[in-house]
This record gives C-alpha cells, structure tokens and sequence, in this order.
C-alpha cells in the first residue's frame, strides 16, 4: 500500500513486519524515530511477540542483540555516528560469532567536532567489521533493504548494516510502498539459527583461538563475506519477484552504455546526481551514474564490469581517510587497475553540508574537462573558519 | 542463611561428608552432579574462581534442573576453560566480551523470553574487573530493567589474567602490577572502594549475597536461593587467586576464611536493598593474620613494619564488622 | 516542479506544516517531498522545512534554494532572517500576520488568530496550509483537510479544520484588493 510517510516511519514499520523477536533500543539523532516508532508499535501489539528492550549504551544495544541472536532470536539494532562507535568492539564480535543480527545505520558524521548531520563517516569506519554493508538511495529501498537483509544475514549467518542517510532520508517525508506481513512471510522464512544456546545441545560460543587456527577462522570469515556477492543479486531479484520492484543488488547503473564520464556514488545523493547528468545529457555530454548499493562485501568485478569503458570516473563520496583521500575513491582504483580511465575522487557533503544540483554541475564539468585532480574537497571555502585553525 | 551443621571444627573437607544426611549433602558430593566446568581446564594450581565456579554453576544447574545459559564474561575463567578446540563447559555458554556479559544474559533471557521457554535459566558470570569496573555500566542496566538474570562474580580483586594489575575491586594497600610496593606510599591506595553488593542494593533488586570459598555449602546454599527467585540477583564470591595474591596454592580455602574473619570481607544476604542476614565471625582475628600470608602486602612487614597502614586496614574491618554486625 | 519552503520558529509546527503539505499533494495524485533543515531545534528558534512538488517522482533532495512559493509562520522572522531569499519572479509569499504588507508578493493571513479561535492555542500552521490551498493549483483544500485528519486524533483534527477553512475563505474571496 503506498503510503505518504517519513524515512524512519517506513524503515520501523518494515522491520516490525519481519518479525524480529529482540529489539535493543538506545536513542541518537537521527535514528530516534525509528526505535521510537517501534516502541510503539510493539507496545500497542501491532509487532509481536517482540522483547523491546531500553538498553543503556549502543554498546549494551549490540551485546543485547548478541546474547538474542545467539539465543536463537531475530535481533536488530539502530544506531549513527558516535553510537556506532561505541559498540564497535561487539560489531567485531558479532561478525566473528556469525550472528545474523540487522542493524540500521543512519548515516551521521563522526565527532570530533560534534556534528549530527549526515555523511558515512560512521558507516566507513566500519568496513572492515566483517558487517555486510548496504547503503540506501531512498526511503523506498531503506524500507526494502531491511527485508532483504534479514534474509541475507540468516543465510550467510552473518551480520548486516543497512545504510540511510540521516535527516535526508530518516526525516525526509516521502512516498513509500510498503509491504504487506503476507508478503514479508513469503519472503523471509522463520528463522533458523546455524548455532543455538540450547540446554538440550549444549554448546560453547566464543572459544579462545589462538595462532594455531586464528588465520583459518578468518580465512573462512572473508570467504563467508565473498558469497554475499552471489547472494545479493539473488536475494534481490526474488525480491522484485515477490515484491514487484527492484530494489538493492549490487549496484545500480544509469545511461552509462555509452558514457565517457561516470558518476559513483553511494546512498540519497544519487538522485540529485541523476538530476544533474539528465541537464548534461541534454547539453550533449555522454554522462552517466553508477550507484553502488553494496559497500561489503565489495562487489569489485561488477564495479569494473560498471566503469570499464568509461574514460573517466568521478566518484563522490560522504566520507574520507584521513591522512590518505578517499575511501571509496580508492576501492574504484583498486577495480579498475590496469584499466586507462581516469579516477577523480570528491569529498562532499561532510557534516551535514548540502549536495546542491550547482555544485554537481562545477565539478561534473570540471571532471569532464579532466581538470580535476586526483582528490577535490566540493565546495571547500577555508574562509568560514578562522585562519590558522589548521 | 543458617545452615544446619557447622563444620569449623573440620574445615570445608565436610562439604562431602558422607556421614551427613543425603538432604543435606553439598551439591558437590552427588555423583549425579552435572560437572558443569568439568576437569582438563587450565586453571592454576589452587585457583580459587575454578573452586568457585564449578560449586556455583553445579548447585545453579541443580536448582535450574538442567536448563540453564551461561554468559561469561572475558577473563581468567573464560580463557582457561575455553582453549579451542577443547571446552570444560557442559552447559550451553556464551563468550562475547570484556564488558558486556550481564547485556549477553539480558539478550540471552529476552530470547528466552519471547521464545515462551520459561523453563531456561540465565547466569551471567566475570571476573571482579568485568564485573565492578568495565561492566558496571551493563550490570547497572540489567538490573534497572528487573531482566532474569543471577550474574555472579568472582572477585579475586585484581585483572588477574593479564597479569595481576589493579582493578576497582583491589582492596587497600595491596600490590598489584600497577600499584606496585614502591614509594612513600606503596601499594593500592585508600579510597572509598567501590563495593558492588552495596551497588547491587542501591538497585533495590531482589537478592544480592557475598559468600566466599571458604564456606562451599554456603555458596551454594545462597546459589539455590537465587536460583529460587526471579528478576535481578547478584552474588559477589571472594576467590583467593595463589598466584595473584602471593600465597600458597592450599591456602586459597584457608586465606579466604581468614577474609571473613577478619571482618575484611563481610558475608551477608540483601533482598530489595536490605540487609536480611549476616554470618557472623564466631572468633574474629585482628586483620595482621590475614597480611601476613599473602606477599601482595608483604611491604606491610618488611624492610620496615607499617603498623600505620595495618591500622587503617584494620579501621576498614572494624567499620563493616560493626556496619554489619558481623560480632555479637 | 513546485518547491515551497517554510520558515517558522520552533514549537509552531513548521515541520508538520511541510509533512502536510506532502500529504495532501500526495493525496491529491502527485508526487510530494517534504524535509526539515534538520537544526538541533530549540523552542523560538528560527526553522525552515521544504517541500517539493511534481507530477514525476523526485529525486533531487538539496535544500530549496529558488523557491515558487514561501509560507512564513512568524512575521518576527523578517527582522532576523533574509526569508525572501531565492524566491523565483512571480513567487508568492502567505505570510502570517494580522496587518497587511506592502510587498505585492505577499498575501497576509490572521493565522495566529485564527488558531487561537478554532483551536485555542497560537499554532498557525493549519490555517496558513489552508490559505495556501487557495493559492495553489497542485493542492486541493479537500486533501489538506485529509491531510489533517489522517495526522491528529479527532477533535484536535477537526479544530485545525476550522482555521484552515476559515484561512481558505479569507483568501479566496479578500476582504481588501
């Protein structure tokens, strides 16, 4: 049923109809609409059975959520910025033990500086927690993204994060289809843990593993990953047979079969990007967006598959390295090695800073003309803070 | 808690004195016992949280009939019982983190919960540096929900594992690797303490116990009781660690006696934030008896004899014996 | 596409103000987005929400900087904030105020008193909706009020009815040239 509803709403009452059994709730701008939402909901009993527990830290919100999903429960979590920063030791935990917990991310910038407003600092920071990472281009998909990522963390026994962008997607009021408890049941089997605290099969979780096994049990975390990037397209393709629309995959390309120039990016800036190469379409130029959907595990041969006939590429990306340039900039390099395009890495819209369709069009032109160089922070202007405040 | 038969004419070997009446033999002494932490674990030689642990999870196993999840905290306990690929637990049991373990029994009882498998029990269990310092912002919270949780301690006063440095649980005047018997002051400082059953009341939750190894069938007597109830209980267990401590690996039973009756380590029972027992130390012994053994104050005797620091510890055991009333 | 923006202070429902506008486009058959300039709001502070408009799904989601239309919640904010920034030539401004406005761009509605009739509280953002809905082709008065009532329980939304009804009425027929 579509419905007019805001980003958070829309994730909440998704989620609440994938039946998840243990909800850990700690509250931060900008996910509080959503575990208020499903306080509510499970409280008027619209979402049971459902433990909905008020946790004291996000740390205590992932732990909760571990001790659940190693129970047998299906968990989630929400969390931004800071808060995802403070249960990043059981983020590692939890990817370690397989545990299929889901946990939305809304994007939020890393302090210090304090900052509440959008970019995926915080999600970047944790590429490397073995989390399966999917990012969001709109409401519609942070709604769809959670249904399928219960499914696909069950079946890998891994966790994933699903990525919105915070205010610009969780407060953004648009229109959403949401689905039906029918359809999500079609879908999303019960689930069925690989490994279950059990009285009646005893068995011990979170052994010590020293240098003897250590690198196999990695070894065998990164493989696990790897299948996520057969799983995904799979998972999303019965999602658009089941649901009607498509939604997720590995990434998303736009009028790219003849561009010289490619746009990447990840999560609501597409749109304003798609506005933008339509306007330079029409001005003649062969233009067009690449839109990664999954982040971890990196789907590199899909994104060389994507980029390979382009001349060059101009990533965009909320988040960068300090002391290296961009994150996302490099994984493109990293794909299209040996190939000759061009990379320009775009560091915009940190902390919140709005995207503008006027800004996008300098440096896509820029890009165009190969003035760019290898890494341009959007919009810089060093006079808005005080001189030799470096 | 009173228990039928006093054994200090012959000391803890009576726990499984088989002259006793079956009722009221230890849990310890029925070969039908569930060996929860069963044998060919690593532990040290005369390490008191393995003593502990194995009475503690076999009388709550009793109580639980079977069913029961544990959630450990990591530590000197989860390390030596858990060297992959072996495993001296029995029961299903957890491992997440350093600071986490009572969230894990919260997630653990609220799956159980929603589950509608009422029948399984939840403990959670750490060390006292997993419990009073990193997890006290967990322990805090899991109480304050009222979750069915009895998360145990086993407090051998110091991060043991890592190689005996300080925690919040260290006592006064005591050496450990970063509060060394160095200097003016020499030492574990004198502060207020953190004491986590007095914690554990200010929640008002609905039984909290401290007992020692020294009186085995107390600890599990108080484990059955816990185990008895539902929501928050908490149990604070003084553990002697040989090695940490300084002292003899048969001395960890006799060393935690002397903790008691010296008024160091008051032994009583709380229910929603009141006192409702207390032992008594039927022969009190000044707390010098209780120095001496241990080489962690061994600074307190030698080169020079600080009898200005024996009395403070001394003061520290004068106050909870007449807090608690500890002697008639 | 038709962008709105809305400026207001803190507490008199400027977001909702947007969220409904949304609706009630969204009612009436088209496609709507409506977002905060998400600030860490403080009652009194200066506010501002946007919505979009079109007749295609929308997908660009930068601040409106070129306006077609402004609704102003509190006439203390002209002092303070340049609101009339970006308003494109031909863009209208609904401004709440009880005293008329030189500004030809600018319709005045008495939104505070009317809320304090039908409502009893000096909440505004209902009545300046319902004068708007008489401004604007892309949105009916019928969705407004569906609007309102899909969002308030019953008598909260039937008050905000009123003002809106009464605001739509004062600007369909104008009292003064």
């Amino acid at each position: 049923m579509r419905r007019q509803l805001e980003g958070s709403r829309a994730v909440a009452e998704t989620v609440a109809r994938c039946r998840p059994e243990v909800i850990a709730a700690y509250p931060i701008s900008p996910q509080t609409h959503i575990v208020e939402a499903l306080s509510q909901l499970t409280k008027t009993g619209e979402l049971e059975p459902c433990e909905f527990i008020n946790v004291e830290s996000e740390f205590a919100a992932m732990s909760v959520a571990i001790g659940a999903s190693a129970t047998g429960a299906r968990a989630y979590t929400a969390t931004a910025s800071q808060g995802l920063l403070f249960m990043v030791e059981a983020l590692y935990n939890a990817s370690g033990l397989g545990l299929p917990i889901v946990m939305t991310v809304a994007n939020r910038a890393i302090g210090a500086p304090i900052n509440i407003w959008n970019d995926h600092s915080d999600s970047m920071s944790q590429r490397d927690s073995g989390w399966i990472q999917l990012y969001a281009e709109t409401n519609q998909e942070a709604a769809d993204l959670h249904v399928q990522a219960f499914r696909l963390a069950e079946e890998l026994s891994l966790p994933v994060m699903v990525c919105m962008d915070g205010f610009i997607l969780t407060h953004a009021v648009e229109e959403v289809e949401l689905p039906t408890r029918e359809q999500v049941d079609a879908y999303l089997p019960p689930f069925v843990p690989r490994q279950v605290l059990d009285p009646d099969e005893p068995m011990t979780i979170g052994a010590m593993v020293g240098p003897e096994a250590f690198t196999e049990v990695k070894y065998l975390m990164h493989a696990k990953q790897m299948r996520a990037l057969e799983a995904i397209p799979r998972i999303a393709s019965e999602f658009e047979h089941e649901f009607g629309r498509s939604s997720g995959g590995l990434l998303r390309t736009y009028r790219t079969e003849d561009a010289d120039t490619v746009v990447l990016a990840l999560g609501s800036v597409l749109g304003t990007i798609e506005d933008v190469v339509d306007e330079l379409r029409e001005q003649g130029e062969r233009i067009g967006v690449v839109g990664l959907k999954c982040f971890r595990p990196y789907p590199l041969d899909e994104v060389r598959a994507a980029l390979g006939h382009a001349r060059r590429v101009v990533v965009i990306e909320k988040a960068f390295a300090v002391g290296v340039g961009g994150i996302v900039g490099q994984n493109v390099r990293l794909a299209l090695s040996g190939l000759p395009a061009a990379v320009y890495g775009v560091i915009a819209g940190l902390g919140g800073r709005p995207i503008t369709k006027a800004s996008l069009h300098r440096v896509l032109r820029e890009g165009i003309d190969d003035r760019l160089g290898h890494l341009t922070f959007l919009d810089l202007d060093l006079d808005r803070v005080p001189a030799g405040a470096t | 808690m009173r228990q039928p038969i006093k054994y200090y004419q012959v000391g803890s070997f009576a726990v499984g004195n088989r002259l006793l009446d079956p009722d009221e033999r230890a849990v310890q002494a029925d070969p039908s016992r569930s060996n929860t932490l069963t044998s060919g674990h690593r532990a040290c030689q005369g390490c008191g949280e393995a003593l502990g642990a194995r009475y503690v999870l076999d009388a709550a196993m009793r109580a639980a009939e079977g069913r029961l999840i544990a959630a450990n905290a990591t530590g000197c306990l989860e390390v030596f019982t858990t060297p992959y690929p072996e495993s001296a637990w029995t029961l299903p049991w957890v491992h997440s983190l350093f600071g986490n373990a009572p969230a894990v029994a919260t997630g653990v009882a609220a799956a159980l919960k929603v589950k509608g498998r009422t029948d399984v029990r939840v403990i959670g269990q750490g060390g006292d540096g997993g419990t009073v310092d990193i997890g006290l912002g967990c322990l805090s919270g899991m109480f304050e929900r009222g979750d069915d949780v009895l998360f145990v301690c086993y407090d051998n006063e110091a991060y043991m594992n890592t190689g005996v440095q300080r925690s919040g649980a260290t006592p006064p005047a005591a050496r450990t690797a970063t509060t060394q018997a160095v200097g003016p002051e020499p030492g574990n400082v004198f502060g207020q303490g953190k004491s986590a059953p007095l914690i554990a009341m200010a929640h008002e939750i609905p039984y909290v116990a401290t007992a020692t190894i020294a009186d085995l069938r107390d600890l599990e007597a108080k484990v059955e009781r816990a185990m008895g109830l539902h929501g928050p209980r908490y149990l604070h267990v003084l553990v002697t660690c040989p090695l940490g401590w300084g002292c003899d690996a048969s001395a960890s039973i006799r060393i935690a006696r002397l903790a008691t009756q010296s008024g160091l380590f008051p032994v009583f029972e709380a229910e929603d934030g009141d006192v409702t027992d207390v032992t008594k130390i039927r022969r009190p012994v000044p707390v010098e008896d209780y120095l001496r053994p241990q080489k962690r104050f061994a600074h307190l005797f030698s080169p020079v004899r600080r009898d200005d620091v024996i009395a403070q510890v001394q003061s520290r055991a004068d106050r909870n014996i007449q807090r608690f009333g500890l002697v008639d | 596409m038709f962008q709105v923006r809305i400026h207001g202070r803190g507490g008199q429902g400027v977001v909702t103000a947007a969220e409904l506008l949304s609706v009630a486009a969204f009612l009436d058959g088209r496609h709507a987005q409506a977002f905060p300039s998400f600030g860490s709001e403080r009652t009194g502070a200066p506010v501002v929400a946007f919505c979009r408009i079109d007749e295609r799904p929308i997908r660009l989601r930068e601040p409106i900087l070129a306006p077609d239309a402004l609704i102003v919640q509190d006439p203390t904010l002209l002092h303070h904030v340049d609101v009339f920034a970006g308003l494109v030539p031909g863009g209208y401004v609904v401004l709440n105020s009880s005293r008329a406005v030189a500004d030809p761009r600018v319709v005045t509605v008495p939104a505070t008193d009317l809320a304090r009739e039908h409502l009893g509280r000096p909440l505004p953002n209902a009545a300046l909706l319902g004068a708007f809905a008489a401004l604007c082709g892309l949105i009916t008065f019928d969705s407004v009020a569906a609007a309102i009532r899909e969002r308030f329980p019953a008598r909260l939304a039937e008050a905000n009815v009123g003002a809106a009804t009464a605001a739509f009425a004062l600007v369909e027929e104008p009292a003064h040239a």
